[in-house]
Formats: structure tokens, C-alpha cells, sequence
């Protein structure tokens, strides 16, 4: 409408001062069609955002404010104090814990295999596509079937065991999944196994955006590959790595699918995560109220460490991606 | 996971108004017209499978012997019982019959008003139902009926007791001690147990908790939900001394009790372990995690052994079942003859036919196999039925009685641990 408004001035002969009507539309024209731009493209996922985003959220942390059964209505006010138990509980405590322990394996082993393997397979080396295939591969599985997968593995005497002992290292033979000091670890490798493909392919992606003459110009200056790598590879990486590393830490924290099918979180909550302690009390113990603030708590660990990162390390990765308004 | 919840809700209301507006009272109300026609709404957990069919048959008999009464059966997801029964119970439109598993959830239900107390009507014929249908019971009145039971005990393998030289089943605690020695001394793992699901931990607790308390105190803290008198943890104390014996499988803090070749199930099925303490239903798990065709016959079973000097009765069952409790917008006479039909023999000995559980009515027993026959016949002898702890107490307390013991089991915690769990979540309800 604005637009055949415009229009209809222009094509007016002469010099013509627009009419008060036509300059309300000049001047009103884009504003309106900004506006019903904004409605229409951005009202429909703010409406689901809203509903299934911001309203859970706020209906959890009002949920979490009563002792409630999930059964009729709520049950007796009790303010913070769900979210206090939770915050006291041991339990609790150990399952973050496991997080953090997860959180940290993942930036101390997924990051640099996964940033050796993209830079092994940036090169043209024999096999690199299927080479690329079979390391991305275990990331493409659904959850569900990597831990049933390794749940079998792992069982005492299968096939992980087998393979030990026919290499003669049947002294390194583990209860794997029922040794309380090592299930977290054996949670780990699975982990691992299953998301250092994904670090991979992040790495491999963005070196592609590495011009190649600066390693050119480096390498005619004289420098080793080593030092190329460190100097110039790794430096260009740094939002990719970023980016990685947020999408890790908070993929990290939210652990669950995994756990929850090869250990139930046991025994006796060694590999407990804050998923896998939310779903127990909450559903299981049939404790809603409990359950949401816990949900809650989770929420605002990942929501203020997702802050915290974007102020103080994406900023300058996104800073001139940002949209700004104009004018 | 609140989060979905209220949404969810309100679609799941308007979807059932719609659903009762467009199919008229699917829901509750016992309707009863003016010529004395009675309609009763029955919600089973019988979604598919045989137990639907012969719940089927039941009602069209009842039927063409109660011109009068029609049986209108409203199959509802098992799991969803535990919100459906709730909000019903909380409106004026409650269904007439419904699934019942007695015990502390059944107790939570009797203050909404809803539940007809069916003693008066059931009290001519129940007895000969035994001590199971004191499950049912709350404070006395009948508020349920149970259509089927489930007793733990041990399932073992004859063949490989007779290999290690143990000629009957052990009777006492020490003895069963012994025949885990002898049993190791052949090399065959004496106990699977399948920890990693936490509740068969929990029958090894509860059995000796039974065994070491008098029965006056196992009811008094079901009702309480305090676990402190000493006996408690004198159980503990004898689980501990048990377990010192190293009964159990490698890795079994690990291992899932029914799913795959692995669980505890399966490793007795498959001749890798002795036997296990587990529930009635245990063959039918059994049957088809192994290639082992005669697997049923070579199972025997026996009832968890007596403790030397314990002060609970050693005849008494860990158990439970599946029953039905009648409401207040029935006729309670016409509610109780139905629910009397159902514990029938015809009709037990279909539900046995159907491989639910063992029979409510021992007189359906003859289509039992005779390991099942002698589980009943103990189970009806008993003095007293012990239902599941976790299923005694309210679910919260319940959950947490089980992760206590199943600490317990991963050498966390100690025997005070297990009883101040229990008062700690019923101090958070």
C-alpha cells in the first residue's frame, strides 16, 4: 500500500507539493509496512516463543513454589522452599558436580581431538571422505541407540572386555557401568565418542574460511607448519571454537538421554546428572512441585552461564552480525 | 518438564469435552433410568491383550444375568490411571468401577468421599479370598477388591541346585548362606538381582524387615510411615551380614532385572545365575529372554527363608496385586455382586489364562503350573500379606525407601540412612 502511494506521487507532473493525506502517507507509509513486516514474520514465532518458551518457564518457577503431587489441584503454598531443598540436597549437588565433571572432560578432550582430527582430515590425505564420514557418524546416531549400544558392550564379559583380553589386557577388565568411582568416567568416553564428530565438522567448517594465501605468505616467510597452525590456523579459528565450546558446555549440563538409558543415573547416583536427578524426583517420586524447581534451578545455571558467555566472549564474535536499527 | 504441563492440560480438557459432547457420558456417572436399569462405567487398565477380552466376556455375562445391570468398560493406558482416577475423584462424574492397587494410594483416595466402603457386601464371600484382600483395606473397611495377586519369593533352578549338591530349598537364612557357599564352590553365580532398577534391592530389605518385625509393627508403620523401630534396622543389619557373603552377581549394581539376556532374569534363564528373588510373573519374563524351551519346568520355587531369632512371622508374604474399588454414584449392592462375579472361579480361571498374575480366588488355581500353584498356595496360607513398601507408603516416600536401599546395596549409606530417608520425605510432602 505504502509503495503504490509512493507511486502516485511520483508520477504527479511538475513539481508537486504532496497534500496533507499524501505526506501522512509518506511519512507513515514505510512505518506501517515496518511494522505489519514485523507482525507478520516475527509475530508467529514470538507467539510460540511465548507460549511454549516464556510461559512454561514462568509456570514452573509458580510450580515450583508448592508442595504438589501433580495430582489435582496445587497443593499448599511454600514459597522458596522446594528451591532451597534442592540447593541443600546432596544429591542435587553430586549430579551438578557430574556436570561440571562432564562440562570440563568435554573441553579438555572432545576440543583438541576434535580440532586434531579436522586439521588431519583438512588435508588431502587417502580415505579423508570416508575418514570424515566415520567420525561424524557416531553424531548422527539417535542417543537412544548409542547407549543401548554401549549399555551391551559394556556388560561384564561383553564385548569390550572380550577385546581387552584378547589383547592380553585382561588386568585393565572393568564392572564398567557398576563401579561407583568409574561410571562417570565410562559415561565420558561414551559421550565423547558420540560428540567429538560433531567438534570436527565445526573445526573443518570453519577452517574452510581461512584464506589459504596466509598460510601461503606465512610459509614462504619460512614458517614451520607447527608454527602456521598455532600462529595463524588456530588464531582464525577462535569464533568457531566459540561457538563450540557454548553449544558443549551447555549441551553438557543438560545431559540426560545417555545416562538415564545406561545407569538410571546409579548406582547409588555415581553417574547422576541434573536431568536425570530432575526426572527422579519429579516424575518418579511423583513430586511436581519439587520437580519444577529443579527444572527451574537447571534453567537459570544454563540461562546465566549462556549470559555471562555471550557478554564476555561472543560479543566481539557477533558484534558485526548483529542487526542494528538504522536512523 | 512442569513446563508443558498447564498447555497440555487445557488441550487435553477441551479435548475430552468434546469428545463427551459428541459421544455422550463416556466418562462417569452410573446412570439408573426410571425402570430400575443400571449402567456402571468400568475404567481397567486392559487396553489390549487377553485380560480386555476376558474382562469383555465378564461384562456381557454379568449382563445376561443382570438383564437389569449393562457393564459399559472403558479401557484406559495403564499409567494413566495415576492422574485420570484423581481429577475423577475430584469431580461428580467419577467413574462406577475402577482399577485399584490398594495400599497407601488407595488410603490417599478414601478422604475425596468417593469410594464406597463395599465390607457390608463383600464380607459373605472375601474370606475365602485369605489375607490377600487385606491389601484392599483401609482401616478396616473393604474399599477394594483384588482380581489378582503377586507374591515375591525365590525362582531357582533345579538343575543347577542339584549340581552344587543342595538337595531341597534352604528353609532359614543361614541355610540359604550355605547353599550360596556350596553354589560357589561349583562355580554358578547363587543370586542374580537386577540393582540398576532399584526396586529388587528393595524386596531383599523389605523381606528381611518382615522377617525381623512383628506384624502389629509392620502395619503400624505402614501408617505411619516411620520406620524407627529397631527392627528396621535389625534388617539392615541382616542384609549387610548377607551380603558380606558376596550372593550376588559381578557387576550387579549394573544390571537390569527383566530387559535382555543380561538382566537378572534372563541370566537365570539362561542357566548364568541360581535364582533370584523376584516376583510371581518371573517365568513370564523369563520364557522369552532365552532359546531354552523347557525353561518352566526347571524352575522351582521357594519363599524367602526364615531369620533365626527375627520377630516377624516367617510365613509372611511381600506382595501386591491389581484390584477394583466401586464409588458412591453406584448402587454399592449391584458395584459389589459385579465386583463378587469377577473373583468368580469362571471368571479367575480366565484371568489366569490371560498370564496377569496369580488368581484373587485360589479355586481358579488348576490352570496354574505347579511352581505357580505352590507360590499361591503359600501366598493364601499366609498370615499376613506385606504389600510392596514402595507402593504401601505414598509414592514420594516410596521413591525414596527404594533409592535408600539401593544405596545400601552400593555400599552408601547406612542401616540409619534407609529409616531417615523415609522420615525425611514424608517431613517434605
Amino acid at each position: 500500500m505504502a509503495v503504490a502511494g509512493d507511486t502516485d506521487i511520483d508520477i504527479q507532473p511538475g513539481p508537486v507539493t504532496p497534500g496533507p493525506a499524501a505526506r501522512r502517507r509518506r511519512l507513515g507509509g514505510p512505518g506501517l509496512r515496518r511494522k505489519a513486516e514485523l507482525t507478520l514474520l516475527l509475530g508467529p514465532a514470538l507467539l510460540l516463543f511465548a507460549g511454549f518458551a516464556l510461559l512454561p518457564i514462568v509456570l514452573a518457577a509458580y510450580d515450583g513454589m508448592y508442595k504438589w503431587t501433580g495430582f489435582g489441584p496445587l497443593g499448599s503454598f511454600a514459597g522458596l522452599y522446594n528451591y532451597r531443598l534442592v540447593l541443600d540436597d546432596p544429591v542435587f549437588r553430586q549430579a551438578f558436580g557430574h556436570n561440571l565433571i562432564i562440562v570440563a572432560a568435554s573441553i579438555l578432550i572432545q576440543l583438541p581431538l576434535g580440532l586434531g582430527m579436522a586439521l588431519l582430515l583438512n588435508r588431502r590425505i587417502w580415505g579423508r571422505t570416508a575418514l570424515r564420514t566415520l567420525v561424524f557418524a557416531p553424531f548422527v546416531l539417535p542417543y537412544a541407540t548409542t547407549a543401548v549400544m554401549w549399555l551391551l558392550l559394556l556388560q561384564p564379559g561383553g564385548f569390550v572386555d572380550q577385546v581387552l583380553k584378547l589383547a592380553g589386557l585382561s588386568g585393565l577388565t572393568q564392572l564398567w557401568l557398576a563401579n561407583l568411582h568409574l561410571v562417570i568416567y565410562t559415561m565420558i568416553v561414551v559421550l565423547t565418542w558420540q560428540f567429538f564428530g560433531f567438534a570436527m565438522l565445526l573445526m573443518l567448517a570453519g577452517l574452510q574460511g581461512i584464506p589459504a594465501e596466509l598460510l601461503e605468505a606465512a610459509a614462504l616467510d619460512g614458517a614451520s607448519a607447527w608454527r602456521a597452525t598455532w600462529r595463524i590456523t588456530i588464531p582464525l579459528l577462535g569464533p568457531t571454537i566459540r561457538i563450540w565450546l557454548f553449544l558443549s558446555i551447555v549441551g553438557s549440563l543438560q545431559v540426560f538421554d545417555q545416562v538415564w538409558i545406561m545407569t538410571g543415573g546409579g548406582p547409588a547416583n555415581a553417574s547422576s546428572t541434573m536431568a536425570t536427578y530432575l526426572v527422579q524426583r519429579g516424575f518418579q517420586s511423583s513430586e511436581f512441585g519439587y520437580g519444577s524447581a529443579v527444572a527451574v534451578i537447571m534453567f537459570g545455571i544454563c540461562f546465566i552461564f549462556a549470559l555471562l558467555y555471550q557478554r564476555f566472549v561472543l560479543r566481539r564474535d557477533t558484534a558485526g552480525a548483529l542487526t542494528r536499527a538504522v536512523g | 518438564m512442569r513446563s508443558l504441563r498447564k498447555p497440555a492440560v487445557a488441550a487435553v480438557v477441551a479435548a475430552a469435552a468434546l469428545t463427551l459432547a459428541a459421544c455422550g457420558s463416556s466418562g462417569g456417572t452410573a446412570s439408573t433410568s426410571n425402570n430400575g436399569q443400571v449402567t456402571l462405567t468400568w475404567w481397567t487398565n486392559a487396553t489390549t491383550g487377553q485380560l480386555k477380552t476376558v474382562w469383555q466376556q465378564a461384562a456381557v455375562a454379568f449382563h445376561k444375568a443382570h438383564p437389569k445391570v449393562t457393564i459399559q468398560i472403558v479401557p484406559i493406558q495403564n499409567e494413566a490411571f495415576t492422574t485420570k482416577v484423581p481429577a475423577a475423584l475430584a469431580s461428580n462424574n467419577p467413574p462406577s468401577i475402577y482399577q485399584q492397587w490398594g495400599g497407601g494410594q488407595e488410603a490417599s483416595q478414601v478422604p475425596s468421599g468417593k469410594l464406597t466402603n463395599l465390607s457390608p457386601y463383600v464380607s459373605g464371600w472375601i474370606g475365602q479370598l485369605g489375607a490377600a484382600s487385606q491389601g484392599w483395606q483401609v482401616s478396616g473397611k473393604q474399599y477394594g477388591v483384588p482380581y489378582d495377586l503377586h507374591t515375591v519369593g525365590f525362582w531357582y533352578r533345579k538343575d543347577l541346585f542339584a549340581r552344587a549338591g543342595i538337595s531341597k530349598p534352604p528353609a532359614t537364612v543361614p541355610e540359604l548362606e550355605a547353599d550360596v557357599t556350596k553354589l560357589k564352590a561349583a562355580h554358578i553365580v547363587p543370586i542374580a538381582v537386577g540393582s540398576k532398577d532399584k526396586w529388587p534391592d528393595a524386596f531383599w530389605w523389605e523381606y528381611f524387615a518382615i522377617r525381623e518385625c512383628p506384624t502389629a509393627t509392620l502395619k503400624s508403620s505402614m501408617k505411619a510411615v516411620n520406620l524407627s523401630n529397631s527392627c528396621f534396622t535389625k534388617a539392615s543389619k541382616d542384609l549387610t551380614t548377607f551380603m558380606n557373603t558376596h550372593p550376588f552377581q559381578a557387576g550387579f549394581l549394573g544390571t537390569a532385572s527383566q530387559v535382555g539376556a543380561g538382566s537378572s532374569a534372563g541370566m537365570v534363564a539362561n542357566g548364568k545365575a541360581a535364582m533370584e528373588l523376584q516376583g510371581d510373573w518371573d517365568p513370564g519374563v523369563m520364557a522369552p529372554l532365552t532359546s531354552n524351551k523347557s525353561i518352566t519346568s526347571q524352575l522351582g520355587w521357594f519363599p524367602f527363608p526364615s531369620v533365626p531369632g527375627g520377630a516377624g512371622s516367617a510365613t509372611t508374604v511381600l506382595g501386591g496385586g491389581d484390584g477394583f474399588s466401586c464409588t458412591t454414584v453406584a448402587p454399592a449392592a449391584t458395584c459389589a455382586e459385579f465386583l463378587k462375579y469377577i473373583d468368580s472361579a469362571p471368571v479367575q480361571t480366565k484371568v489366569v489364562g490371560a498370564n496377569v498374575g496369580l488368581p484373587a480366588n485360589p479355586a481358579a488355581s488348576a490352570a496354574l503350573t505347579p511352581a505357580q500353584q505352590q507360590v499361591l498356595t503359600y501366598s493364601h496360607a499366609a498370615p499376613y500379606i506385606q504389600t510392596y513398601f514402595d507402593i504401601a507408603f505414598p509414592t514420594n516416600v516410596g521413591q525414596a525407601l527404594d533409592a535408600a536401599i539401593a544405596n545400601y546395596f552400593a555400599g552408601q549409606g547406612s542401616a540409619q540412612s534407609i529409616i531417615t530417608a523415609v522420615s525425611q520425605a514424608k517431613s517434605q510432602q
